[in-house]
């Protein structure tokens, strides 16, 4: 120290003027980058914003207008000689009738200039395929109605509803749109008379999958995601919790312990197909679980969330102060009372959160699903996790994938549904944190 | 120790069990699985079929023509689909190997034809293309222009140097990967027979088939043709912003977007339902799907799923399906396929 001090005063005298100098001239330079330092960081963030808002536009701009639904009012008279000619009220024929004929006829009655063949063809075509069906159901339950006359509002076609939303330019030539002159005259005209109107589209919440984009729904979808969630979450959280807790608190390190460590953080970075294609040999061919089933599925996104699972809660563990343990041990309690009544409860918001996270990735996961067979069209809602289902981002993949341009708003509503979703599952992860972390 | 190894045999135990009892539960709709070019139309045939029989809906995974087979083919008994859809018909070795795993009797049903379409930009001129500048413009090696019976790596940069009547724009086509059934048959329709209007190759096919199929349907990799994925709509998108590319997909997206995209006249001949339908268009294949016969009985509802499919308020002229873009057969043809439904023919090998 001592000998130092000389030559730094030395230094110091002679060139305290030229030290101060030239910090004051690269002052300038310095500052300069400091703040372009700070813009770079900016420019990143407002970046990304810049991206999730063109998506959200692109997604919500898209996709709000499949929340509402076209429907047409029409008199449809319930003749008696069609849906129950002997008068017997027998279910059986009451579901077996011709009800899309009564919707026709109906049609006919409107417009009776529209004589020819392809001109009713097209006529028909205005109201949805599934309103016949929506006839039945009506008629079924309630047997009265039959031999009266009644305004009934029916589902359009996809395509009138693509014109009504405003979605079809009608300034194209005719042949080169799908709705033709003489069914934007009819409609117009429905219109005119308040025929026509939109409504909230009920049916996108509470029906299956369809081919006619007027009737799909992402109920099945969904009831197939929350299957395939739940029992991922009973399967994976525990045994995630577990593994941390003797990998973190019991076992001893060595060799073998630090092996099985790497491979669980290189699990996490597995491409997800490639546990599809082992839940295809394992589960589904050796096993026998059936194809396509919330069952196989959770297995599957358990293979996948797991590594997530047991790094994010190792962290907790590890996070919790040793002196928490000493002291819980130091008044005589045994290690297994020490780790659930002690260090558990301190961990638990940081598991959750790892478990959140993971759950979220399970939501948004396709590649997998598609060896075991849920990238499936199945329409009816899954009853239990041994039906056949499908999941809300398969769900969206198959609806991108279809020709008929009305599923282009379903798929935009179906991601935002699913970004819903994701918001509030990663919201939770954040209040959790928040609220029950402790900081030491 | 011991104790420990007890627990585990316990363990597996109960979950082969549980499997056994799981596998060994019946299956009450159909399972139908094959190609992504008949899904659209086996879903919409499906949900008709759901909706007005007592059965339940069939579920119809998209797996591809190839994947579907060999689903198809592994064997007999619930865990196996049923039906199995296909956009070329079985090939023999896939044939085979359905006889090896017990599939016996299979039966095969066309349901019709689909087009091919090459289509471009509205906001572009509409092209008049041949098989043989569709050849000439994406084979991988074409024919030396300076003549001689010898190949050179293709040398065409813009459709105009293919066919001067050609735009002078750069050649670049989007269309299907090579695990597409689309992209077997656009191979094997325009391009084969784009290959076969030059003498030398088309006597070569006797000689020496492999040479043939290797200068006849390798597609170019150097970036002419972009391989767009299996997702047809994409394609359609990609073309709208891209006025100077063309796109090759199924008839059913050309035919819902007519407002973007046009298709170009091939041969003289534009793709339109008539012209498919005749036999006219030049790039159009035939459709089917298969059913497994010892799964009729056994599974409920596959006889009657046959008949909603070969109806004609179906798959005939004016049934749902032509509405949704599949081209139906002459009449005699569904007759003949229909009588193969109601009889439950097996195919012969």
């Amino acid at each position: 120290m001592n000998s130092q001090k000389p030559t730094r005063d030395g230094a110091d005298g002679m060139d305290s003027r030229r030290t101060i100098e030239i910090v004051r001239a690269g002052l300038r330079r310095r500052q300069a980058a400091e703040k372009r330092f700070r813009l770079y960081g900016l420019l990143a963030i407002l970046l990304g914003l810049v991206f999730l808002s063109v998506l959200f536009v692109s997604i919500v701009g898209n996709g709000y207008s499949a929340f509402a639904q076209t429907y047409v009012r029409l008199p449809v008279y319930f003749d008696a000689a069609v849906i129950d000619p002997e008068g017997t009220r027998d279910p059986e024929t009451l579901g077996s009738a011709d009800y899309a004929g009564l919707v026709k006829a109906s049609l006919r009655e409107m417009f009776p200039a529209v004589t020819e063949r392809g001109e009713r063809r097209a006529l028909y075509g205005i109201i949805s395929n599934g309103a016949g069906f929506e006839l039945r159901d009506r008629v079924l339950g309630d047997p009265a109605l039959i031999g009266t006359r009644q305004d009934v509002w029916l589902v359009a076609d996809d395509e009138i509803d693509m014109l009504v939303k405003g979605r079809v330019d009608r300034t194209l030539p005719e042949l080169d749109r799908r709705v033709k002159d003489d069914q934007i005259g009819w409609v117009d005209r429905l219109d005119a008379e308040g025929r026509v109107e939109k409504r909230f589209n009920t049916n996108f919440f509470l029906a299956g999958d369809s081919r006619d984009p007027e009737l799909a729904g992402i109920r099945g979808a969904l009831v197939g995601s929350l299957y395939t969630l739940l029992l991922t979450l009973a399967l994976s959280f525990p045994i995630g919790v577990a593994a941390a807790v003797y990998l973190e608190e019991f076992a001893p390190r060595n060799r073998i312990t630090d092996l099985i460590e790497v491979n669980i953080n290189n699990l996490a970075a597995v491409p997800s197909i490639v546990f599809g294609l082992l839940g295809l040999a394992v589960f589904i061919n050796f096993f026998g679980i059936p194809r396509s089933s919330p069952l196989v599925g959770a297995l599957v996104l358990t293979l996948l969330v797991l590594p997530t699972i047991i790094i994010a809660s190792r962290a907790a563990l590890k996070s919790v102060p040793p002196s928490i343990r000493e002291a819980a041990l130091g008044v005589g309690a045994s290690p297994m009372q020490t780790v659930i009544y002690h260090v558990l409860p301190l961990a638990m918001p940081g598991m959750l959160t790892g478990t959140i996270i993971g759950m979220a990735h399970a939501l948004g996961e396709t590649a997998p699903l598609l060896m075991i067979g849920m990238v499936a069209f199945i329409v009816s809602i899954p009853a239990g996790v041994f039906d056949p289902a499908t999941v809300l981002p398969v769900q969206i993949f198959l609806w991108a994938d279809s020709p008929e341009r009305a599923f282009v708003e379903k798929t935009s509503a179906a991601i935002a549904v699913l970004l819903a979703f994701l918001i509030l599952m990663n919201a939770v992860a954040v209040i959790l944190r928040k609220r029950f972390e402790r900081r030491w | 120790m011991v104790r420990k190894s007890v627990v585990m045999a316990a363990i597996t135990t109960t979950l082969l069990a549980g499997a056994a009892s799981v596998q060994a539960a019946a299956r009450d709709y159909i399972s139908i699985v094959g190609s992504s070019t008949v899904y659209p139309f086996s879903t919409v045939v499906a949900e008709q079929y759901g909706k007005s029989t007592r059965f339940k809906t069939p579920k119809i995974e998209s797996t591809g023509t190839g994947g579907g087979f060999k689903l198809f083919c592994a064997g007999v008994g619930v865990e196996n689909p049923d039906v199995t859809n296909a956009s070329r018909a079985i090939k023999k070795s896939e044939y085979d190997a359905c006889q090896k795993n017990g599939v016996k009797d299979i039966i095969e049903i066309k349901i019709g034809y689909d087009g091919i379409a090459v289509a471009n930009s509205r906001k572009a001129p509409q092209l008049q293309l041949t098989l043989r500048d569709l050849y000439l413009a994406l084979a991988k090696e074409v024919p030396d222009p300076k003549g001689g019976d010898r190949v050179v790596p293709n040398p065409y940069k813009t459709w105009k140097d293919v066919d001067p009547t050609l735009p002078a724009t750069k050649i670049e086509v989007l269309g299907p990967p090579p695990t597409s059934g689309t992209r077997d048959a656009f191979a094997e329709l325009a391009l084969e027979g784009g290959c076969s209007t030059f003498g030398w190759i088309k006597d070569l096919k006797k000689q020496d088939e492999d040479r043939f199929k290797r200068i006849c349907m390798t597609v170019r990799e150097d970036g002419a043709y972009v391989e767009a994925g299996e997702n047809d709509n994409l394609i359609v998108q990609k073309l709208e912003s891209n006025p100077n590319a063309v796109g090759v997909f199924g008839y059913s997206f050309l035919d819902q977007n007519r407002d973007y995209v046009q298709g170009s006249i091939v041969e003289g001949v534009a793709a339109e339902y008539e012209a498919i339908a005749e036999g006219k268009y030049p790039i159009s294949r035939p459709l089917f799907f298969y059913v497994k016969k010892a799964h009729i009985g056994v599974i409920p509802g596959i006889e009657e799923f046959l008949k909603e499919f070969t109806s004609e308020k179906a798959s005939g002229p004016e049934g749902y399906l032509s509405d949704r873009g599949l081209i139906s057969m002459p009449d005699a043809e569904r007759a003949r396929f229909r009588d193969a439904a109601v009889k439950l023919t097996p195919l012969s090998m």
